[in-house]
């Protein structure tokens, strides 16, 4: 029963992960990427150590030492993606926005009014 | 003098995790503990006023389990339904994109941190950048919503839901 | 000795891994490619827990958690780096 628990777990974050690879080669811009990249990726891996984690559960319920090990550094695997993925995510898209990459097709970018004013303003004036 | 205690004290519990199954004292050796407390104490000792800033109030229980229960209930919620979400945009490519600004009004530094990880891994958001006077964020959204961008500036509502409430109970 | 299912995984992850290399070479901008090298990060993170439970060695794990928190810090310098201004 659990077996089955364990493949299904395993198949969900296998399917968010190849989500997350075909995302990045899709979308159109840096910032679409980084949703595809974060999201997908991190959803993923919340299954795949889950699905570990019932699987050292399962052998410290069996009366094997190893299991409970493997359980508890994997919550501490994950924790860690957990805290790391979006800070660096939040990293990434403010160099890229510092760097000068701007978002492809955007309706509205209230960031860009605000940090580079002159520049903006120039921009419009050559356009019009 | 209390951040230094809270620090060694994480730091130690943070190490007894990481070295179970080490002996035959509990699951620990006499060894690990010994090491762990003088490596705790050190890090204690430098890292203590970096970590602990004045201001004790995350001590308090009942502000952990409000994030224990907000972990699994609503944020996993949200976290599941931007993957499907993100799911239906990678396979239809249909987006439209742009970077607007929220006010959520929050003012420690935990709390804007916390609020900005839920809008990075919940729908259609990602957080850009942050203004540190006003805490203002910057948000870019892959589905603009048109009836948002008419009062000026955008509504809360629209890209968190309800987290700022629960991050307000948590972290203010 | 491996058992089959996380020999499929482990093949699955590095599909993936090939496709996020895709992005890092071709990617036309900077950022593109700390994109798909943030990606290869966590991936390899997912991987080296698969390999602590095919094997049942937690050696593989504690090497995961080391490589999540350096990977961390290497994002961030890179794009501090991108960023310009003052370190």
């Amino acid at each position: 029963m659990l077996e089955i628990l364990i493949y299904i777990l395993l198949g969900i974050g296998i399917f968010f992960n190849v989500l997350a690879g075909v995302g990045l080669l899709r979308f159109p811009d840096v910032y679409t990427r980084l949703h595809a990249g974060t999201k997908c990726t991190t959803f993923g891996s919340i299954f795949i150590c889950g699905s570990v984690i019932i699987l050292g559960l399962k052998m410290w319920y069996q009366g094997s030492t190893d299991g409970s090990v493997l359980a508890i550094h994997t919550v501490g695997a994950l924790v860690a993606i957990l805290l790391t993925n979006p800070t660096g995510a939040h990293a990434i898209a403010r160099a890229a926005h510092k760097s000068g990459v701007e978002p492809v097709g955007a309706v509205v970018d209230s960031l860009r009014k605000k940090s580079t004013k002159k520049t903006v303003k120039k921009k419009t004036e050559v356009k019009e | 003098m209390i951040a230094f205690i809270v620090t060694t004290i994480i730091c130690f519990i943070t190490y007894l995790l990481l070295t179970t199954g080490s002996g035959t004292m509990g699951l620990w050796s006499m060894e690990e503990f010994l090491f762990g407390f003088i490596l705790s104490l050190i890090v204690g000792f430098v890292t203590g006023r970096i970590f602990v800033k004045e201001d004790f109030r995350m001590l308090n229980p009942v502000r952990w389990l409000t994030f224990i229960a907000y972990a699994i209930g609503p944020f996993f919620i949200g976290l599941a339904k931007a993957n499907i979400d993100v799911a239906y945009r990678v396979i239809t490519g249909k987006i439209n994109p742009g970077i607007v600004k929220i006010s959520p009004d929050l003012k420690t530094d935990l709390g804007i941190t916390m609020l900005a990880n839920s809008i990075t891994l919940t729908p259609g958001t990602l957080s850009v950048d942050i203004d540190e006077d006003k805490n203002d964020l910057y948000i870019h959204w892959i589905n603009v919503n048109e009836e948002a961008l008419k009062g000026g500036s955008v509504d809360c509502k629209y890209i968190c839901g309800n987290f700022d409430k629960w991050v307000r109970r948590i972290a203010e | 000795m491996m058992d089959f299912e996380y020999l499929v995984v482990l093949l699955a992850l590095l599909f993936c891994v090939i496709m996020a290399m895709i992005r890092v070479i071709r990617g036309p901008t900077a950022p593109d490619r700390i994109v798909g090298l943030d990606t290869i990060n966590t991936i390899v993170i997912v991987g080296m827990v698969v390999f602590g439970a095919a094997f049942n060695e937690v050696i593989y794990i504690d090497v995961a958690i080391v490589y999540a928190l350096l990977s961390f810090i290497s994002t961030l310098f890179i794009a501090k780096y991108l960023e310009g201004g003052d370190f």
